[in-house]
C-alpha cells in the first residue's frame, strides 16, 4: 500500500512550496452531483495526508484523480468509501456527500455504504474460493437474493458485464486464484458490480497487468459508465485521457485543479498541472 | 447435574428464539430481502442472544451465591431449635459431639461460639448427612436440619429453574417483538461477539491476576506465623514437624536457603550441559551443516523439547542416576543416589533444544555483511564466528540462556523423581539436595488441611518462584528484543 | 606507516606459517560441533534405547492354563443367573481347586500357599468376566488362561533372578539357574520348582499383554494397566480442547483484527507472553487455590485438570492463532470490505477458514504440551490411585502422565516394565499429534 507515501509527502515544508489556489468550496461540476466532497483533511496520525480538498464528482461519468505518487489520490478515494476507517491512525475531518447525505454521519453504516460505493484494487485480490464464490459473496451478505435462481442470474450478468463470462462460462466452479492478473482484476470488477453499486472506486486498477489486459479493463470501464459512477486513481495520465471525462489533480496532499480531461490535459490553469502533464516532473 | 439441565431448557428457549426471529424478519421482508436492513439470520441471533444471555448471567449469579444462602438458613434453623428438649442429646450422642469438642452436660450449642475449623465441620457435616454420605454416626436433629437444608435447596432450585426459563422467556419475547426490517439485528448481533472477544482476551489477564492474588493472598498468611526474614535467610528447612498443630515443636522451621541453594545447584549444572552443547550445536548448524543434514538434526533435536519431563525424570532415576552412583564406586567417590548432578545433567539434556534453538535464531539474525566482510580479509569460518558473530550475537544469547535458567528454576518432575527430598545445605553436586518445586509437591501432594503452616509454605515457595521466573523472563524477553531491533 | 612485521614478504611467510595452527583450530571448532550435535543426539538415542529395552517385555503377558469347574453351588445356589449375583459369586475357590489339582503333591498349609501365590490375584476376575459375558459356562469344566503373579512372569521374561529362558526348560531338563543368595531371591525354590513343572508342562504361554490396555490402575503389577489413566487424559484433553480453542481463537482474533492499539492490548499482549514462561506447577498452585478452594469444584477430576491446563496452555494458542491471523494477506480483508462485507463478516467468512489451518497446528501442539503435563495435576490431586475407569469429566482420575510418575515410584520389577511402556504409549500418541500437526502445516500452506 503506498499509505506511507502519502504521510511523507505530508511534511509541513512541502506547503509553502506551492500552495495552489484551489477551488475550495466552489462547485467543480455543473450539473447534477454524485459525490461532493467539501474541506475534507485525512490525518495519519500527526501527518496530514489530504488537505482541504473540495470536489464533486458527477454520476455516469469517469472520473479520474491523477497526480505523482504519494500525493494523496488513493488516500482521497479511499475516503469516499470510508476504507480508511480499517486504519486506526487515520481520521477525516470535512464533509463528503453521497447523494446529498454525509456519509460520515455516526449513523451512516459504513457496511452498507461500502454497499453503494464499490471498490476495485490495485492488486487483484479474488478470494481464494471459486470464480462464482467470489461473485455471489457480495449478493449473499447483503440479502439482496431470495433463490438460488436469482443468484446464478446476478453472477452471470455481472461477470457478463466485466466481459469475463464468455473466458469462464465453463469453469465457474474453479478457483478464481487460478486466472491470469486480467482476469482476476476483471473478475474483481464483477464482483464489484454484483452488489449494484452506485460508485465504483478504482484504485490503480491496471497497474498489476500488462498492456493488453488494461486495453481490456479500459475498454470495459467505458462501458460500465453508462450505469455506474466511476472514480479512478491512475498513474498513466494517457489512461486519464482516455478512459475520463473529468480529471482532478492533486499534489502533495492539495487539489491542485479539476476540470474536463480535456481541458485538464490541453489547457490546464495551474503551472504544477502544466508542468506533471508535460512531464517536467512526476 | 440440575444445573445442566437449567442451561439446557436457555439453550432450548434460544434455539426457539432464533426460529421464531428468522421466522419474523422473513415474514417482515414479504419476499424481498434487501428490505431487511439485516439477514434474517441476524434477526434470528439477535433474538437468541436475548434469550441466553441474560438468563445465563442470571444463573451465573445464583450457582455460587445459592448454596451459600441455604447453608445460612440451615445454620439458623439449627440455632433456632437446638435448645429443644431432645435435640441436644441426639448431637451428643454422635460422633460430632466428640470431633466439636461438645461437653457431655451440654444443653445448647452457640454457632458463634465455636472455632473456624469446627464451624467448617459443622457445614460439612450438614451437607453430608443432607446427601447421605454422613460418616460421624446419626443425630436425628441433624438429620432434621439437613433435610431441612435439601428442602431449601430445592425449593430455591425450582425458583432459580422458573426465573431463568422466564427470564429467557422474556427476552426473547422483548427481542422477537424488536424484529422490524429497519432493526440493525447484524450491529447488534457484531456488538455481542465483540464483547464476547474482549472477555476471551482479558482471560489472560484474569489469569495473571488470580496466579498473583493467590500466592499472595497464601504467602502473606503464611507470613503471618512464620516472619519473611526467617523464611527467606533462614538455613533450616524442616516443615515435617508441623503436621499436628498441638506437637511440641510444631511450628517447624521454614528457612529456604538450603532449597533456593539446591534449585540453583541443579539448574547451574543443568546450564554447564546445556549451554556449551546448545550452543555449539547451534553454531554447527547454522554455519556449517549441509542443508540436508541440517533438515535431519534438526527436527531430531526437538524431539528432545518434545519429550514430557515425567519421562526425563524416570530416566534419570532409572539409568542415570545409578550410572553415576556406580561411576562414582568405580572410582571411590561416594555418590549419592539422588545426586544434584543426575538430575542436573539430565535436566541440562531436556534444555539442550530450546537453547540451541534460540540460539539459532539469533546467530542466523546476525546480517551477511558481516560474516563477507570477516571472510573477505581472509579470516576462516571459525574465527569469523568467534571474533564476528559471537560477540554480534552475545545479547542475543545471554537473553536465550536467561531464559534457559527460568525454565531450569521451574521444572518440577525431573527434580521430584530424581533430587532428593532432605534439604541440604550443599555445593557439592555428588549429594543429594532438594529445590523448590520438589518441596511444593511434597508439601501439597496428599491430603492435608488447606491452612496449615505447611501447605501455606508450598504458596510461599510459590511466589518466589513467580517472582524469580518473571523477573527472568522479563530481562530475557527485553535483551532479545533489543537484540532483534538492532538487526532490523 | 610501518607494519610491524617488516617487508611484505615477511609477513607472507608469517602468515602461512600460522596458517597451519588456524586451518587446526578451524578443524578443531568444527569437530566441536560435531561432537556436541552427537552428545545430545547420543543422548536421545539412549533415552529411546533405555525406554524401548525395558518396556517392551510389558507387552507380554505369561499365562497359565487351568481347567475350572464352576459348581452351581459355589457361583449361583439359587439357579438365578442373576448378573448382580454372579459378579459378586466366589471364583477364588474354583481357581485353587484347579491350581491344587496340578499340584497333588502340595499338600502342606505352606505349599498350598505358594502354589496359589504363582497366578494373579487378580485371576478371579478373568473367570468372572467370562461366565457374565456368558451365564450358562456354570455348571461346566472351562479351560482358562489366568495371568501369572508379576514374580513369575518378571522371571520367565528374564528380567529378575532367577532368569528362566521358556524355550530352554521346555526342551531340556535343566534346573533353574539361580545367581542370588536364597534371602533376596523374589521366589522360592519351591516356586521355582513349581514354575518349572507348569512350563514343561506346556500350561504357561507368553502372549499379549491386552489387560495393560484394558486395566485401571492396581497394586498389583500384572493387573495394572494404562486404560483408566488413557481415559482420564482423554477427559482432561476435551475439557481443554473445548475451552482452550475457542477462547484462543477469539482473544487472537480480537487482539489482531479489533484491538486498538493502545495501553490495555500491550498489557495484555506483554501479559501472554509472560504467562507462556511461567513455570507449569504455579498453574497447579493456581488451580489447588482457586477451582478447589474457592469454587469448591471436585478434587481430581478431570474438569479441573482442564481447566489448569487450558489456562496454561491459552497462550501458546493464542500467540499460534494470531501468527496465523498475521499471514493471511490484508488484500483479501479489503476485498471483502470493499464489497461491503461488515468487519466480523469479513473475518468469519474470509480471514478465519485461511488462518485455520495454522491455528489448528498451534492448537495441536498446545494440546501435546497439555497431554505430556504432571506437574500442575499433582497439585488439584490428580494423583490419587483410582482403580475405576472413569465413567465421566467430574469422577476422580488421573492421567498418562502421572500414572507414569505414579508406577515409577513403586519399586517392583513389574512396575518398572509397565512405566516404560506407559512412556511408549504416551510418547506414541505425542508422535502422532505432532506428526498431524505438521502434515497439517504441509498440507495446508499457502504461499501468498
Amino acid at each position: 500500500m503506498s499509505d506511507e507515501q502519502h504521510t511523507e509527502s505530508a511534511h509541513d515544508h512541502a506547503q509553502d512550496h506551492a500552495r495552489p489556489d484551489t477551488t475550495a468550496g466552489k462547485p467543480t461540476v455543473d450539473g447534477p452531483v454524485k459525490v461532493a466532497s467539501r474541506h475534507v483533511d485525512v490525518f495519519y496520525g500527526e501527518k496530514q495526508a489530504i488537505k482541504d480538498v473540495s470536489l464533486d464528482i458527477a454520476p455516469n461519468e469517469v472520473t479520474a484523480f491523477i497526480g505523482p505518487s504519494g500525493c494523496g489520490k488513493s488516500t482521497f478515494l479511499r475516503a469516499l468509501n470510508r476504507m480508511n476507517d480499517i486504519i486506526d491512525i487515520c481520521r477525516v475531518t470535512g464533509d463528503i456527500r453521497l447523494d446529498g447525505d454525509d456519509i460520515y454521519d455516526r449513523r451512516v453504516d459504513v457496511v452498507q455504504l461500502r454497499a453503494r460505493v464499490g471498490m476495485v484494487f490495485q492488486k487483484p485480490n479474488p478470494f481464494p474460493k471459486s470464480i462464482y464464490e467470489n461473485v455471489a459473496y457480495g449478493p449473499r451478505i447483503h440479502g439482496l437474493v431470495a433463490h438460488k435462481d436469482e443468484l446464478d442470474e446476478i453472477v452471470h450478468t455481472s461477470l457478463d458485464r466485466a466481459g469475463l463470462l464468455n473466458e469462464v462460462k465453463d469453469r465457474l466452479e474453479t478457483p478464481g486464484t487460478g486466472l491470469s492478473g486480467g482476469q482476476q482484476q476483471r473478475l474483481c470488477i464483477a464482483r464489484a458490480i454484483a452488489v449494484s453499486p452506485e460508485v465504483i472506486l478504482m484504485d490503480e486498477p491496471c497497474s498489476a497487468l500488462d498492456p493488453i489486459a488494461t486495453a481490456k479493463i479500459e475498454e470495459l470501464i467505458d462501458e460500465l459508465r453508462e450505469n455506474y459512477t466511476i472514480v479512478i486513481v491512475t498513474h498513466s495520465m494517457q489512461q486519464a485521457a482516455r478512459v475520463s471525462q473529468r480529471t482532478a489533480f492533486f499534489h502533495l496532499g492539495h487539489l491542485v485543479e479539476m476540470g474536463d480531461t480535456e481541458t485538464i490535459f490541453t489547457n490546464p490553469e495551474h503551472r504544477l498541472t502544466q508542468g506533471y502533464i508535460t512531464g517536467r516532473f512526476g | 447435574m440440575d444445573t445442566l439441565l437449567v442451561i439446557a431448557a436457555i439453550l432450548v428457549l434460544a434455539a426457539v428464539g432464533f426460529a421464531f426471529g428468522r421466522r419474523r424478519a422473513v415474514v417482515q421482508s414479504a419476499g424481498v430481502p434487501a428490505r431487511l436492513h439485516s439477514l434474517p439470520g441476524y434477526h434470528g441471533h439477535f433474538v437468541a442472544l436475548w434469550a441466553a444471555v441474560p438468563a445465563l448471567v442470571l444463573l451465573a449469579i445464583w450457582v455460587p451465591l445459592e448454596p451459600v444462602l441455604a447453608m445460612n438458613a440451615a445454620l439458623d434453623y439449627f440455632q433456632a431449635h437446638v435448645s429443644e428438649p431432645g435435640n441436644m442429646e441426639s448431637i451428643r450422642q454422635s460422633k460430632l459431639a466428640l470431633l466439636l469438642g461438645i461437653p457431655q452436660d451440654a444443653t445448647t450449642l452457640r454457632l458463634d461460639e465455636l472455632g473456624a475449623d469446627q464451624y467448617a465441620l459443622m457445614q460439612t457435616e450438614i451437607r453430608n448427612t443432607a446427601v447421605g454420605t454422613a460418616t460421624t454416626g446419626h443425630s436425628a436433629f441433624i438429620q432434621e436440619v439437613a433435610d431441612y437444608y435439601a428442602r431449601y435447596r430445592t425449593t430455591s432450585y425450582l425458583i432459580m429453574f422458573a426465573a431463568a426459563v422466564g427470564v429467557a422467556g422474556a427476552g426473547a419475547g422483548f427481542a422477537w417483538s424488536r424484529v422490524a426490517p429497519e432493526m440493525r439485528a447484524r450491529n447488534r448481533v457484531e456488538a455481542a461477539v465483540k464483547w464476547f472477544m474482549i472477555l476471551c482476551s482479558t482471560v489472560a489477564i484474569l489469569t495473571t491476576v488470580g496466579i498473583v492474588l493467590s500466592l499472595l493472598f497464601e504467602a502473606l498468611r503464611f507470613f503471618s506465623r512464620i516472619p519473611v526474614t526467617e523464611f527467606l535467610f533462614g538455613l533450616h528447612w524442616s516443615p515435617q514437624t508441623a503436621i499436628r498443630e498441638d506437637q511440641v515443636g510444631s511450628t517447624g522451621a521454614f528457612g529456604a536457603v538450603p532449597l533456593f541453594a539446591g534449585t540453583m545447584l541443579i539448574s547451574f549444572i543443568a546450564m554447564c550441559v546445556a549451554v556449551p552443547i546448545g550452543l555449539l550445536s547451534a553454531i554447527y548448524m547454522a554455519e556449517y551443516a549441509h542443508s540436508k543434514v541440517r533438515a535431519v538434526v534438526k527436527p531430531l533435536l526437538e524431539i528432545l523439547a518434545g519429550i514430557p519431563t515425567v519421562v526425563y525424570g524416570f530416566f534419570a532415576a532409572l539409568t542415570v542416576a545409578p550410572f553415576f552412583r556406580d561411576l562414582g564406586d568405580a572410582v571411590g567417590l561416594d555418590v549419592s543416589s539422588e545426586s544434584a548432578l543426575a538430575a542436573g545433567v539430565v535436566m541440562g539434556i531436556m534444555i539442550i533444544p530450546f537453547v540451541s534453538s534460540l540460539s539459532d535464531d539469533v546467530i542466523t539474525a546476525v546480517p551477511q555483511s558481516m560474516r563477507e566482510g570477516s571472510y573477505g580479509l581472509g579470516a576462516t569460518k571459525s574465527e569469523t564466528v568467534r571474533r564476528v558473530i559471537l560477540p554480534a550475537a552475545l545479547p542475543g544469547i545471554v537473553g536465550g540462556v536467561l531464559l534457559a535458567v527460568s525454565r531450569a528454576i521451574g521444572e518440577t518432575m525431573i527434580v521430584v523423581m530424581a533430587a532428593g527430598l532432605g534439604a541440604n545445605l550443599t555445593a557439592n553436586p555428588l549429594e543429594a539436595v532438594t529445590t523448590v518445586t520438589v518441596q511444593i509437591v511434597t508439601l501439597l501432594v496428599g491430603d492435608q488441611e488447606f491452612d496449615s503452616s505447611k501447605t501455606l509454605a508450598a504458596f510461599a515457595l510459590g511466589l518466589v518462584l513467580f517472582v524469580m521466573t518473571l523477573l527472568l523472563n522479563i530481562v530475557a524477553l527485553h535483551v532479545v528484543r533489543k537484540y532483534r531491533e538492532q538487526y532490523e | 606507516m610501518t607494519p610491524p612485521s617488516g617487508s611484505p614478504a615477511t609477513a607472507t611467510e608469517k602468515m602461512r606459517a600460522s596458517l597451519k595452527r588456524r586451518y587446526a583450530a578451524e578443524r578443531r571448532f568444527q569437530a566441536y560441533g560435531i561432537v556436541a550435535i552427537l552428545l545430545a543426539l547420543g543422548m536421545l538415542v539412549t533415552l529411546f534405547a533405555t525406554i524401548i529395552s525395558t518396556g517392551t517385555s510389558a507387552f507380554v503377558q505369561h499365562t497359565v492354563r487351568l481347567d475350572v469347574t464352576l459348581f452351581p453351588q459355589d457361583i449361583d445356589p439359587d439357579g438365578t443367573r442373576d448378573p448382580a449375583v454372579l459378579r459378586r459369586a466366589n471364583y477364588q475357590t474354583t481357581i485353587n481347586d484347579a491350581l491344587y489339582s496340578l499340584f497333588p503333591e502340595a499338600t502342606s498349609r505352606q505349599d498350598r500357599r505358594a502354589v496359589r501365590d504363582l497366578v494373579s490375584s487378580g485371576a478371579n476376575f478373568v473367570v468372572r468376566d467370562m461366565v457374565l459375558a456368558d451365564p450358562s459356562l456354570v455348571g461346566q469344566r472351562i479351560s482358562v488362561r489366568v495371568p501369572l503373579a508379576s514374580e513369575f512372569d518378571q522371571v520367565l521374561k528374564g528380567n529378575v533372578d532367577p532368569a528362566v529362558d521358556l524355550g530352554v526348560i521346555r526342551e531340556a531338563s535343566t534346573s533353574v539357574p539361580w545367581s542370588l543368595p536364597p534371602d533376596e531371591r523374589l521366589i522360592s525354590e519351591t516356586q521355582a520348582d513349581y514354575l518349572q513343572q507348569l512350563v514343561r508342562q506346556g500350561e504357561i504361554e507368553g502372549s499379549f499383554n491386552r489387560w495393560f490396555f484394558t486395566n485401571g490402575d492396581s497394586r498389583q503389577p500384572e493387573l495394572a494397566g494404562i486404560w483408566g489413566a488413557a481415559v482420564g487424559s482423554f477427559f482432561t484433553l476435551v475439557v481443554t480442547l473445548a475451552l482452550s480453542f475457542p477462547i484462543g481463537v477469539a482473544a487472537a482474533v480480537y487482539l489482531e483484527e479489533f484491538a486498538p492499539k493502545n495501553r490495555w492490548t500491550d498489557i495484555i499482549e506483554v501479559n501472554i507472553n509472560n504467562l507462556a514462561a511461567v513455570p507449569s506447577i504455579v498453574f497447579g498452585l493456581l488451580g489447588l487455590a482457586v477451582f478447589l478452594q474457592f469454587f469448591g469444584l471436585p478434587r481430581s477430576a478431570p474438569v479441573v485438570g482442564g481447566l489448569v491446563l487450558t489456562l496454561m496452555t491459552l497462550p501458546t494458542i493464542i500467540i499460534a492463532s494470531r501468527a496465523a491471523l498475521k499471514s493471511v494477506p490484508p488484500s483479501i480483508r479489503e476485498a471483502a470490505l470493499g464489497v461491503g462485507a461488515s468487519k466480523l463478516q469479513t473475518i468469519t467468512h474470509h480471514v478465519l477458514p485461511l488462518a485455520m489451518p495454522g491455528m489448528l497446528t498451534g492448537t495441536i501442539i498446545g494440546m501435546a504440551q497439555a497431554l505430556g503435563e504432571t506437574a500442575p495435576l499433582l497439585m488439584i490431586g490428580m494423583v490419587a490411585f483410582v482403580v475405576d475407569i472413569p465413567g465421566s469429566p467430574l469422577d476422580s482420575a488421573t492421567v498418562l502422565p502421572v500414572q507414569i510418575f505414579l508406577w515409577s515410584d513403586s519399586p517392583e520389577r513389574g512396575f518398572t516394565e509397565r512405566t516404560s511402556a506407559a512412556i511408549m504409549c504416551l510418547l506414541g500418541f505425542l508422535i502422532f499429534m505432532n506428526a498431524a500437526a505438521v502434515l497439517l502445516r504441509k498440507r495446508f500452506e499457502r504461499r501468498w
